[in-house]
């Protein structure tokens, strides 16, 4: 598995989940956990997705989800699991 | 591998709102392949160095890419040119041509027109020193710098003299680019103290760090009662930014299959608000400059320290925390306030290593206090045995007048030398080493 993730920032509203999940499935992108939260005093939604399956390299989907983001009125930040695995464990 | 949510709330929060990023990605390489007493052929061989200067280029890109964490710049170490000038008249042109390399890859600073010369000014450091002004102004990426003083060999006032005087002949983008040091270290990723250095390998990664704002904001979300609770705070966080400058160097060397050298664990503020040193300092209810900053950088130090010597298999560099005046938004206000003078610099410099750093002095003040300004930090260096530099921008302006230098150079403050006279120019020679000379067998 190589892990993602995904944070989706902005104002709650119908569709987003929808939006940017159908942007994971399109390009082979395993969800493995979702949780909501609250970042900037706003809406956010955390998803660690398995990219593996993927055959973009991770900026280019980067680039899309940012697109999809923009459609949807969110902000779409990714980051490589790594990232996470570094500065949060010893 | 699970998260929480809250660990990765702190992670995005740090990367995106705190401006958590990595200040320098450094390739240090040995260059000293292209020795020649043939001018032309050394320019020629160093042209060779174009594809490990694209290839390196792209390596930090796709890194950046890959991790999503940004790295503002790009650096590159050469061995120390004085090396060349042994053989070689003319270094300006060895600039010229590691300059023109730069700007076609896409790397930011090519530094290491520099020179070492704290016993003495011996062939190569003698070409070096007295060509730096014209090196370093007819180039844009070039930086360089001058050891002369070190715990080991004294201060070599000669050099400081000569240095001094190259210095006031350049313009302010020039003189940001050159410093003058004691114990400079082999693997400094920061410019100008970047070079290859004495017994590395033909090539190395090393990262340079930058999360002021991460520390800052950790204070004040936590607002600590005692000084344990600083200490534990700023541990914590400095344990973080350091644990991300050793994956990104991790996955550059990696990917360029070089070895992976060191992370400097530095404190590297830039002007943008929200990325300043003293704002940590003053997070703890310290405004700097006043009573107290240096009891507060001496903790801040200390907890960095102790928190990224964990994070990290190597420590580098200067690894301490830089307060240069114009590249943080603080020290530069509270210059201009007039809470932050020269001599709480020269303090400051006991528990950091940037000495007086990006500091403008007036060209009115004259040679003598400025000579005698670096002779102060590089004898404190060797005298408690510590790596420290000066890097001072000389302008026509009057003391309490600023120049903007922009991007990352930020407003530099015209700081007022005392005008008591000083005669301590006038001697010539070295200052003899420190008896901390002796403890070293």
């Amino acid at each position: 598995m190589e892990s993602a993730v995904i944070v989706v920032v902005g104002a709650d509203k119908p569709g987003i989940v929808a939006g940017i999940s159908s942007k994971l499935a399109e390009n082979n992108v395993n969800i493995i956990d979702i949780s909501q939260t609250v970042l900037r005093g706003m809406f956010a939604m955390i998803m660690v997705v398995d990219i593996s399956g993927s055959e973009k390299p991770i900026g280019k989907l980067r680039e899309e989800l940012q697109i999809k983001g923009k459609e949807l009125g969110v902000e779409v930040l990714t980051y490589h699991g790594e990232v996470f695995k570094y500065m949060e464990r010893v | 591998m699970r998260f929480s949510a809250e660990e990765i709330q702190e992670v995005v929060r740090m990367l995106n709102e705190e401006d958590l990023d990595i200040r320098s990605v450094t390739l240090s390489i040995n260059t000293l392949y292209a020795l020649s007493d043939d001018e032309r052929k050394v320019i020629n061989k160093l042209k060779d160095l174009d594809k490990t200067f694209t290839s390196f280029a792209e390596a930090v890109d796709k890194v950046s890419e890959r991790l999503g964490v940004r790295i503002v710049t790009k650096r590159i170490a050469v061995s120390p040119v004085q090396i060349f000038l042994e053989t070689v008249n003319n270094g300006v042109e060895i600039a010229k041509v590691l300059d023109e390399l730069a700007e076609n890859s896409g790397i930011d600073y090519v530094s290491g027109y520099s020179a070492f010369a704290e016993r003495g000014i011996g062939r190569g450091s003698k070409r070096l020193i007295e060509s730096l002004s014209e090196a370093i102004g007819s180039t844009k990426r070039i930086t360089g710098m001058i050891n002369a003083a070190s715990t080991m060999s004294g201060v070599n006032a000669d050099a400081v003299k000569e240095f001094v005087r190259q210095v006031f002949s350049m313009n302010p983008t020039s003189s940001s680019r050159v410093s003058i040091m004691a114990n400079a270290p082999p693997d400094s990723p920061f410019v100008p103290s970047a070079h290859h250095g004495e017994g590395m390998p033909n090539l190395m990664i090393n990262v340079a760090v930058s999360g002021p704002g991460v520390i800052e904001s950790a204070l004040r979300r936590n607002s600590p009662r005692t000084f344990r609770e600083i200490h534990e705070i700023i541990k914590a966080s400095a344990f973080k930014i350091t644990r991300l400058g050793e994956l990104i160097g991790k996955k550059v060397a990696e990917q360029m299959g070089v070895n992976f050298g060191v992370v400097d664990l530095s404190l590297a503020p830039s002007p943008k608000q929200g990325d300043s040193v003293a704002a940590i300092i003053e997070a703890m209810g310290v405004k700097m400059g006043s009573h107290g900053s240096l009891a507060a950088l001496a903790i801040l130090m200390d907890a960095v320290k102790k928190g990224g010597a964990m994070a990290t298999s190597s420590i580098g560099g200067l690894s301490s925390a830089f307060i240069p005046v114009s590249e943080d938004s603080i020290m530069a206000q509270r210059a201009e306030e007039g809470y932050v003078d020269l001599f709480t610099l020269i303090a400051l410099s006991s528990v950091c290593n940037s000495g007086v750093d990006m500091v403008g002095l007036s060209k009115s003040q004259g040679e003598e206090k400025a000579i005698g300004l670096v002779l102060d930090v590089l004898t404190l260096g060797i005298t408690i045995d510590k790596i420290l530099g000066v890097r001072i921008i000389p302008v026509d302006s009057p003391p309490g007048s600023t120049v903007e230098l922009g991007g990352l150079l930020g407003k530099v403050v015209i700081m007022k030398l005392k005008d008591a006279d000083t005669k301590i120019a006038d001697f010539t020679g070295f200052i003899p080493n420190s008896i901390k000379r002796i403890d070293m067998g």
